[in-house]
């Protein structure tokens, strides 16, 4: 059972993490928990039926199909969390003036929260369709007693929630004047670590070629097996031995989302 | 013309050729051969076929690589080019047993 547990738990670590970062970074809008429970629970309906066609989408397109379907997922969440950062730089003004209301305009805020449901959605759809394939797995297996999956995998994912919300919790105790600083950061480099993972796909498929592999290796310092590691890997896009193409990717994306964002900021806020 | 027809329906497995392919079977969560060797400073292609009736993934932090194999069913994983040494690789699902390594030499 804890064997199950501990799986389930790093599933859905992931998942977890990069929705405490979207949930404390789209504070203050009005309308965020029903949202963001949207997109979670679609995101679980979606991976039942992404595990389900497991087999069609791994057979698809040459063999390919699973590497090319994470890479579509990834990439989206990229952009959606390009578009947040540029939709918060253009609500710099309200940010400053309270931070406790982002927007006052109902529409407005729903148009600022629906890059983060998507991002909760995809988030959830990719790591949840490996956990049921993983449960599944087991269930049929054979080995262990459906009850004892079922009991391991309701601990591994209580686990993994519970530490998304205490990372929630964390960064909610940060002082609101540094408060969206720091939450732009996380989202900034968040999306950046999401880029670089879509280029280790696309190099997995042969899509793309893996320029110096690797361009370092510091596992011996801090694997990703580590709590430490897996925890950098999710937040900041850590990987011990990237290939030079990942490290491309990411700061490409680091770029033009800085970029994007100082376009899009209101210009009597520029000093 | 049945020269370049010749030619024509060997082009493909040529191109093919330059990246050497290696197979693995998975069998009662076990990975066989459980070592692989590979030329080094080469990408090669691993065809990992899964036996068992329960979906595996094959996960390998040295070798930068995870994949979802479903139950009987094979996967494409391209790797390397590597240099020379040791990759081990396991099946994240039924990490007790399923264990390997890939040697590039």
């Amino acid at each position: 059972m804890f064997g199950v547990a501990i799986i389930v738990f790093r599933e859905v670590l992931e998942a977890a993490l990069i929705i405490g970062v979207v949930a404390a970074a789209s504070r203050g809008i009005g309308g965020r928990a029903r949202a963001l429970g949207a997109g979670i629970g679609a995101g679980v309906i979606g991976a039942v039926l992404v595990a389900v066609f497991a087999e069609s989408i791994s057979h698809a397109a040459r063999g390919i199909g699973q590497e090319l379907f994470n890479a579509i997922v990834l990439g989206l969440a990229v952009l959606m969390l390009a578009w947040h950062s540029i939709w918060m730089a253009q609500h710099g003004a309200a940010m400053a003036a309270d931070a406790r209301r982002v927007t006052q305009d109902v529409r407005e805020g729903t148009r600022g929260l629906s890059a983060i449901v998507l991002v909760a959605f995809l988030a959830v759809l990719r790591e949840g369709a490996e956990t049921v394939l993983f449960l599944y797995g087991m269930a049929a297996g054979g080995d262990l007693s459906a009850a004892s999956v079922a009991a391991g995998g309701a601990l591994g994912l209580l686990g993994g929630g519970a530490v998304g919300l205490a990372l929630y919790g964390g960064l909610l105790r940060i002082p609101v004047r540094y408060f969206f600083s720091v939450t732009g950061v996380l989202v900034l480099l968040l999306a950046a670590g999401l880029a670089g993972q879509m280029a280790r796909f696309l190099i997995q498929a042969d899509v793309l070629p893996g320029l110096l592999d690797p361009l370092w290796d510091t596992s011996w310092l801090l694997g990703t097996q580590s709590a430490v590691g897996s925890f950098l890997q999710v937040l900041i896009g850590y990987d011990p031995r990237p290939s030079a193409t990942q490290m491309l990717f990411y700061a490409a994306t680091l770029v033009l989302i800085v970029v994007g964002a100082k376009l899009a900021r209101p210009q009597r806020l520029k000093t | 013309m049945k020269k370049f027809l010749l030619v024509l329906a060997l082009a493909p497995a040529l191109a093919f050729a330059q990246t050497p392919e290696f197979k693995l079977t998975i069998k009662d969560h076990r990975f066989t051969p459980a070592e692989v060797r590979v030329p080094a400073n080469k990408k090669v292609k691993l065809v990992v076929r899964n036996d068992d009736p329960t979906p595996e993934e094959f996960e390998s932090h040295t070798l930068n690589r995870e994949k979802v194999i479903p139950g009987r069913s094979s996967a494409t994983i391209f790797i390397g080019p590597l240099r020379p040494g040791r990759y081990p690789f396991e099946g994240e699902f039924n990490p007790a047993t399923a264990k390997g390594v890939v040697i590039a030499e």
